[in-house]
C-alpha cells in the first residue's frame, strides 16, 4: 500500500512534468484506477517519442528511487494530499479568467516639503539654465509626485513609464519623465532600450529624484543637464563576460532636450562605461566614465523657475555641446549587511564644452554675440546610516564657468546687461554645502531635514532649510547600486 | 590602430568567457542553495553565492560584482517567493543574460517547488514586510529540502544533459545520507516537542513547525520592522506569562533587542546559524541541521 502510494505520487508528478504542468494543482487526488491509467499512459508515451526517451528514463529512475525510499516519499505524498485538499476549496475561483491577473507593478511616490528660502529663483552666473533646473518655492509645496507603472510585457520585453505630477505657480503639470521598453532575452550580455529614458551617463542621472540622498539635485546636474539628461531614442548596453564588472553603453537619441535643442538630425550621441567590484565582503565600488554630444539649431534658455521678463527671448543658435564626466561610488556595510549601519560615498565631475550664436531680445532691444563656453562642476557626498532607520549626510557642490564671446552686436542692450540677462556671463563660482538627516521607519517612508548654505555666485550667500517627506505606495521597485 | 586594439580586447573577453564555460556556472542567492547546488553538482559545477550567512537576504545591494556573476550564470538557484524582490529582478535586467530570466530553464526558485506556509489572506503594507507567496524561508524543513533537491537535480539534468547520470548519482547519494541523518534528528527532536520560544523574524517557522516548537512572540513588531522599545516592553509581559525556553536570532540579525529581553526576563538568547556558514560548525547542510538541533537541545532540554 505504502509503496503503491508513492510510486503513484512520483509517477504522477513525473507525468505532470512531462506534460509541462508547472503546478501540481487540482488533479492530485488519485485512486487506484487513475494509477493504472497513468501507468498505461506513461508506457505508451515511452513508446511514442524518441526525444522523450531520456526524460522518461529519468522519470523511471526517479520513480524507482522513490519506491525504495519509503518514508520521505510517504511524507511527500501526504503533503501533496494536503495541498490538494487545501486547494480544492479554491478550485472554482482558480479556473476563472479575470482581467486583472496580469496587472503591472504600480508605484506612486508622494513628495512634499516645507522650504525656508529667501530667493527661490535660481540663477547661476555663466550657466544658461534649462530643463527643470530651479529652486523650490518658499513655504509649503508638493514636489515630484511620481507615478510609475512597469511590468514584463512578455518574455522578450520589459516596459516602464514614469510620470511626474507637479504643482507649480498654481498650475498642475503632468511631465513624462520616462516611457521605454527594454529587451529581456537578447542574451550574450546585450540589452536594448528604446523610447524616452533618463540617459545612462553619470551615476545619478538615471536615478529618479525620490531615490536621491538629498532634497535637491547636485548643482552640476541642474546647471549642465537641467536636472536630468532625458533622451528619446535608443540605448544599447553590453555586460562583458568577465570576473569583474564591465559594462559598455551607447545611445543614439534625438538630442533635442536641454542641453541640446531643436534639431532635425537626431544628433544626440552618448557613450558610457562602468566598472566595479567588491573590495571585500564589506565594501564595493563602481567607477564610470561618460560622454554626450549633440547639436542644435535653436536652444531656448530658461528653466521653469524663470518667471519674470515675459517678453524676453533668450536663445542659442546653431550650436553644439559636448559633455564628459566621471563618476565614482563606494559603499560599505559591516559584513555586507546594510541593515544596521552602512556608508556610501559618491562623487561626480562633469565638464561641458558648448558654443553657438547667442541672441538676447527684450521688447525692441536686443544683443547678440558668438559664444564659446567651458563649464565644469562636481559634487561629493557621504551618507552614513548610524542606526537602523536613521541616516546623516553631507554634500559639497561646486561650479565653474569660463565663457568667451566674440563679435558682440549692441542692439539697444549693452554687453554687461547682455551677459547678466542671458545667464552666460560668469562671475564667482557658485557652490553649496549641505547637511541632511533622514528617518525611514520602513522602506516605504522617509522624512528628511536638510540645511544648505548656498553661495549663488553673485556674491550672495543664503541659508536654505528643507523639511521633506517621500512616501512610496504600491509596488516598490528595486534600486540600482 | 585604435580599432585594432579594441577588437583584440573584445576578442580576449570572448575567449575568457569561452574558457570559463567548461563548468556549469551556478549563481545561488543564498548560502543554503549554494551548498545544495554543490552537493548535487559536485565538480561539474561552479557555484557562487550572492549573500553570506551574515547578510539579510531581504536586503542586499545589487552590486557590480553581482551583475557580472549573473551575466555569466547558466543557472540561478534562489529562494523566490519575493524574498529577493529588492535586488534580483534588477540583477536579471542588468545582466543581459537570457539563460536565467524568469521562465527559462536557468531560473530555479527553490521555495516554489514546495508548499509554503503563512500565505497571507490579505496584503497591506501596514502589516509589515510580508510575502504574497507565503513564508519563503523553506530551507530549514528537511523534508521540503529533499523535495527541492530532487527538483533541482531534474533541472540540472535538463540544462546539462551530458552529465545527467552524474547528477542522478549525486542526488541518490545525497538523499540517502540525508534520510539517514533525518532519522537521527527526528528521534533527538522528540524532546523538543511542545517547547516555546521567542523569535526575531518569521524565518524560523518551518524549522519550528518540523520540530513541534511553538513561537509565542516575535521581536519584530511587524515582519521586517526592527524591534522598538515599546514593543519590547510589551513582549516582556508576554514572556513572563508564556515562559518560553529561549529567544532565537539568526547570525545576521541584530542582537540588541534580544539581549535586552534576555537580561530582563532571564530567558537565554540562542544565536543560530540559520544558513550554511552561519558558524564554524555549519559549513555544510548536514552541519547546519546538526548544529541547530544541538543548540536547541542544549538550551531547551538540558536546562
Amino acid at each position: 500500500m505504502k509503496v503503491d502510494r508513492l510510486l503513484l505520487s512520483s509517477l504522477f508528478s513525473t507525468s505532470l512534468l512531462l506534460s509541462g504542468y508547472t503546478s501540481a494543482g487540482e488533479k492530485i487526488m488519485v485512486d487506484k484506477e487513475d494509477y493504472e491509467q497513468l501507468k498505461a499512459a506513461v508506457k505508451s508515451l515511452m513508446q511514442a517519442s524518441e526525444s522523450n526517451k531520456q526524460a522518461l528514463m529519468n522519470a523511471e529512475q526517479v520513480a524507482a528511487k522513490a519506491a525504495a525510499s519509503a518514508k520521505a516519499a510517504t511524507e511527500t505524498a501526504n503533503r501533496v494530499d494536503k495541498r490538494a485538499k487545501s486547494k480544492s476549496g479554491f478550485a472554482n475561483s482558480k479556473g476563472r479568467i479575470s482581467g486583472n491577473e496580469f496587472n503591472p507593478a504600480i508605484s506612486l511616490i508622494l513628495d512634499g516639503r516645507y522650504t525656508d528660502i529667501d530667493n527661490s529663483e535660481l540663477a547661476l552666473p555663466g550657466f544658461q539654465l534649462g530643463g527643470e533646473a530651479g529652486l523650490p518655492d518658499n513655504g509649503f509645496a508638493t514636489g515630484h509626485n511620481e507615478l510609475a507603472i512597469s511590468a514584463n510585457i512578455d518574455d522578450k520585453f520589459f516596459g516602464s513609464m514614469t510620470a511626474a505630477i507637479v504643482q507649480e505657480d498654481g498650475e498642475t503639470e503632468f511631465e513624462l519623465e520616462e516611457a521605454y521598453l527594454e529587451t529581456l532575452g537578447l542574451g550574450h550580455g546585450f540589452t536594448v532600450k528604446g523610447g524616452r529614458f533618463f540617459s545612462g551617463i553619470g551615476y545619478l542621472n538615471s536615478i529618479h529624484d525620490h531615490a536621491h540622498d538629498f532634497a535637491d539635485r547636485p548643482l552640476v546636474y541642474d546647471a549642465l543637464f537641467g536636472g536630468h539628461l532625458i533622451e528619446t531614442g535608443l540605448q544599447a548596453r553590453w555586460v562583458a563576460p568577465t570576473d569583474f564588472y564591465l559594462s559598455l553603453g551607447a545611445e543614439v537619441t534625438s538630442g533635442s532636450e536641454f542641453p541640446g535643442g531643436s534639431n532635425n538630425n537626431n544628433d544626440g550621441l552618448g557613450f558610457f562605461v562602468k566598472t566595479g567590484a567588491d573590495i571585500n565582503t564589506s565594501s564595493s565600488w563602481q567607477l564610470g566614465a561618460s560622454y554626450f554630444t549633440t547639436d542644435f539649431d535653436v536652444r531656448e534658455a530658461g528653466g521653469h523657475a524663470h518667471g519674470g521678463g515675459a517678453t524676453a527671448d533668450n536663445e542659442l543658435q546653431n550650436g553644439d555641446v559636448d559633455i564628459a564626466g566621471i563618476d565614482f561610488v563606494y559603499k560599505w556595510a559591516p559584513q555586507g549587511n546594510p541593515k544596521q549601519t552602512n556608508f556610501k560615498f559618491q562623487a561626480e565631475y562633469f565638464i561641458r564644452d558648448e558654443n553657438g550664436h547667442a541672441e538676447f531680445t527684450e521688447g525692441v532691444n536686443s544683443a547678440e554675440a558668438d559664444y564659446d563656453g567651458e563649464q565644469k562642476g562636481f559634487y561629493a557626498q557621504a551618507i552614513y546610516q548610524f542606526m537602523p532607520a536613521w541616516r546623516v549626510g553631507v554634500r559639497y557642490d561646486h561650479l565653474e564657468a569660463d565663457n568667451r564671446f566674440a563679435n558682440f552686436v549692441n542692439g539697444g542692450i549693452d554687453q554687461d546687461e547682455f551677459l547678466e540677462e542671458s545667464g552666460l556671463g560668469a562671475e564667482d563660482d557658485p557652490n553649496r554645502s549641505s547637511i541632511m538627516l533622514d528617518y525611514s521607519p520602513s522602506h516605504f517612508s522617509r522624512i528628511r531635514l536638510q540645511y544648505s548654505d548656498f553661495d549663488n555666485g553673485h556674491g550672495e550667500s543664503e541659508d536654505i532649510i528643507t523639511l521633506q517627506y517621500i512616501m512610496s505606495l504600491g509596488s516598490h521597485g528595486s534600486h540600482t547600486y | 590602430m585604435k580599432m585594432k586594439f579594441l577588437y583584440s580586447v573584445v576578442l580576449t573577453l570572448f575567449m575568457v568567457s569561452a574558457h570559463a564555460q567548461a563548468k556549469l556556472n551556478i549563481f545561488a542567492c543564498e548560502p543554503e542553495w549554494q551548498a545544495l547546488a554543490e552537493e548535487i553538482g559536485g565538480d561539474k559545477v561552479n557555484v557562487t553565492s550572492a549573500t553570506t550567512a551574515f547578510q539579510d537576504p531581504h536586503h542586499i545591494e545589487a552590486r557590480p560584482s553581482l551583475i557580472a556573476k549573473t551575466r555569466r550564470a547558466d543557472l540561478l538557484i534562489c529562494t523566490g517567493s519575493e524574498l529577493e524582490v529588492g535586488w534580483l529582478p534588477l540583477l536579471l535586467r542588468q545582466s543581459g543574460n537570457n539563460r536565467v530570466q524568469d521562465g527559462q530553464p536557468g531560473y530555479f526558485m527553490a521555495s516554489e517547488q514546495v508548499e509554503r506556509i503563512e500565505v497571507p489572506e490579505q496584503m497591506d503594507r501596514s502589516m509589515g514586510d510580508i510575502h504574497a507567496g507565503g513564508n519563503p524561508h523553506v530551507h530549514l524543513d528537511p523534508n521540503r529540502l529533499l523535495t527541492i533537491a530532487q527538483a533541482f537535480t531534474q533541472r540540472l539534468q535538463l540544462i546539462d544533459a551530458e552529465n545527467a547520470d552524474f547528477y542522478e548519482a549525486q542526488f541518490v547519494h545525497f538523499s540517502a545520507t540525508w534520510r539517514e541523518a533525518l532519522k537521527g534528528w527526528e528521534s533527538q527532536a522528540t524532546a523538543l516537542k511542545g517547547k516555546k520560544v521567542v523569535v526575531y523574524h518569521k524565518n524560523w517557522s518551518y524549522l519550528l513547525g518540523w520540530l513541534g516548537i511553538e513561537a509565542v512572540a516575535d521581536l519584530e513588531p511587524k515582519p521586517g520592522i526592527p524591534p522598538t522599545s515599546s514593543h519590547l516592553v510589551a513582549l516582556l509581559q508576554r514572556v513572563e506569562t508564556e515562559q518560553p525556553g529561549a529567544i532565537l536570532i539568526a547570525s545576521y540579525q541584530d542582537d540588541k533587542g534580544a539581549n535586552w529581553l534576555a537580561e530582563k526576563s532571564d530567558v537565554p538568547v540562542i544565536s543560530l546559524p540559520f544558513t550554511v556558514g552561519g558558524n564554524e560548525d555549519s559549513m555544510t547542510l548536514l552541519g547546519l541541521y546538526k548544529n541547530t538541533l544541538s543548540e536547541l537541545l542544549n538550551t531547551l532540554v538540558s536546562s
